[in-house]
């Protein structure tokens, strides 16, 4: 539907020029006088539409370009060519109204005061919204709620934990209401419970709020947890849009079937179903089916054998998506 | 512009930012021994200058005290105001911590400008008033309501010079990084302004009113004290920082479409 789409890029590229330098003294001494800039092209040429509520991952390899399109998105950074619309407007423009209705967290970056409790910065924040007091103090009340934290926002920043801090960092962010957030590895650094928390609360935010969610990160968990759609950069192009489950089928047609059988005889057997065959081992066989074929070869095995144990299973999700983004 | 947000937004910049200051006591201690010192070697080294000479450049010592009070003034609106936002620059353009001020429904020059306030400053402030107020018993001079306005508009004239000064050097960092030598260079340029303008050689009194506009910065508010200011004089430094101020958010403007963030 068009009216629902929130997000449009068409054909937007993005270009640094980059002093190169040789190595040793000569080099230095000549990339001090003499800078040789090579003009270097980060994004190149892409087209994505997204529409209102969806939550999309960016994935890509470091360098891939999935922080300058995410810069490009909230309109910290000009595109070299190209039309972005978002909400309808011209994000480099940076208009308040479009300012209003977006937010950008960074995993690797802070805006909340260092030395002050983040109750102080999240009512600096509200100022600057315009939101006024009693209103700010509903806001952070459910929001402090939603993400588990009360007592923390009355210590200074500087004594807080990464968990805690990232917390308050999503706090500061959302005090506004945004419609759009744009995340840049939110989960950098934390352990599996605060990233555990943090998936949560984004997936229950989008589920209350209806707001359109775009995340980057090189936590698998995270993406597979959050995002129905992904988009896959590679070297500035986007390689792959579309429905996760749709990449992984793709990238991976078959699931590994793992079987124990109680007589050496059945595995004899099996070897002769005409299966792909990943592994054999006395009595314990793994075969390779398309991820079609599960139900149907299954059913077949288990009337036809009397096993000991059977384990399915897929290949780990980094790893297919690992090749992906090495484009292996 | 909502002007109410904005004092809203200043007032909570201040609030936040005395906060800060406020936890590291010894430091506001160390501070005011500093403007004190400070203030009393400028002061015996003008001193030393008087000591053979009645007058330099027409201006007498107690003349001369009155410009020293005001660059003191000055001094302590720069360490107020300036220093601590302006140097503040380098930072957020290197660790890219200027992504979260653009991103924000408010003027950037704004927030880079004001968010940061230092208490030290107000002692050097208060110390160039107890000066004017002296110089103004030692040269018998009393005001009218009109040279009273002329030396207000004059000084935020100053203030306004001094500030784009700062402004422009500490906005080429979006392009050079590492631009704190330069600020470091601006502040030593502006000890001259200590100096009656008279004192300086011919080429040397073209350089620091036309390229660096020093002497703007503390001479003319003088002048109007002692009532020899001419016109056009005060009619210059008002173009002067106009031409400063307008400059300096342009250019603000334009290197911003050259920020390229830092990179994660």
């Amino acid at each position: 539907m068009h009216s629902n789409k929130i997000i449009e890029l068409k054909d937007i590229s993005k270009s640094f020029f980059v002093a190169s330098k040789e190595p040793g003294l000569k080099g230095t001494l000549k990339h001090f006088f003499k800078r040789k800039y090579n003009e270097i092209k980060v994004v190149k040429n892409i087209n994505i539409e997204i529409k209102k509520g969806e939550i999309v991952g960016f994935l890509g390899a470091n360098g891939a370009g999935k922080t300058t399109i995410l810069k490009i998105l909230c309109g910290l950074l000009y595109p070299t060519n190209g039309f972005i619309s978002i909400a309808g407007y011209r994000p480099y423009e940076r208009k308040a109204e479009f300012l209003n209705k977006i937010s950008l967290i960074m995993g690797q970056k802070q805006q909340l005061i260092w030395d002050l409790p983040p109750i102080d910065s999240f009512y600096l924040n509200a100022a600057i919204y315009g939101i006024e007091k009693s209103e700010a103090k509903n806001r952070i009340k459910f929001l402090s709620e939603m993400l588990e934290i009360n007592k923390e926002l009355y210590l200074p920043v500087r004594k807080l934990s990464l968990g805690q801090r990232m917390k308050a960092e999503l706090l500061a962010a959302l005090i506004h209401n945004p419609n759009i957030l744009f995340l840049d590895e939110p989960t950098l650094g934390l352990d599996i419970n605060a990233q555990a928390n943090l998936r949560k609360f984004l997936q229950l935010y989008n589920k209350e709020t209806g707001s359109t969610i775009l995340l980057t990160s090189h936590y698998m968990k995270d993406i597979t947890y959050l995002c129905r759609r992904v988009i896959c950069i590679h070297e500035g192009v986007v390689t792959y849009d579309g429905n996760l489950e749709k990449l992984l089928t793709k990238l991976s047609p078959r699931k590994e079937l793992s079987i124990i059988c109680k007589s050496k005889k059945d595995i004899e057997s099996l070897k002769n179903l005409g299966l792909d065959i990943k592994n054999v081992e006395s009595n314990e066989i793994t075969l390779l089916i398309k991820k079609e074929d599960i139900k149907k070869t299954l059913k077949n095995i288990l009337n036809k054998y009397e096993l000991e144990d059977l384990q399915i299973s897929e290949p780990p999700v980094d790893e297919i998506i690992g090749k992906l983004l090495t484009n292996k | 512009m909502n002007i109410k947000k904005y004092i809203k937004v200043y007032k909570l910049f201040n609030y936040t930012s005395l906060s800060i200051e406020l936890e590291y006591q010894v430091n506001i201690f160390i501070d005011l021994l500093t403007a004190i010192f400070g203030l009393s070697g400028s002061i015996f080294l003008l001193s030393i200058f008087f000591s053979n000479t009645k007058d330099i450049g027409g201006w007498s010592f107690e003349q001369a005290l009155i410009i020293q009070a005001i660059y003191t003034i000055l001094n302590g609106i720069t360490n107020t105001w300036f220093s601590p936002n302006l140097t503040e620059i380098v930072k957020y353009i290197r660790e890219g911590t200027l992504d979260f001020v653009l991103i924000k429904p408010i003027d950037s020059q704004f927030w880079v400008s004001f968010k940061r306030i230092s208490p030290t400053g107000f002692i050097e402030i208060l110390l160039g008033f107890v000066i004017l107020i002296y110089c103004f018993n030692i040269n018998n001079i009393t005001l009218n309501i009109d040279s009273l306005f002329l030396l207000f508009l004059t000084i935020g004239c100053s203030i306004s010079i001094l500030y784009s000064l700062w402004f422009l050097i500490s906005t080429t960092t979006i392009w050079f990084v590492k631009t704190w030598n330069a600020t470091e260079v601006l502040r030593s340029f502006l000890y001259v302004g200590r100096f009656p303008l008279n004192s300086f050689s011919f080429p040397l009194r073209v350089f620091f009113s036309t390229v660096i506009p020093i002497t703007f910065i503390t001479a003319i508010p003088s002048e109007v004290i002692l009532g020899i200011s001419t016109f056009w004089k005060i009619i210059l430094e008002i173009l002067v920082s106009l031409t400063f101020i307008i400059s300096s958010r342009r250019f603000w403007i334009y290197a911003l479409k050259f920020y390229s963030s830092a990179s994660s």
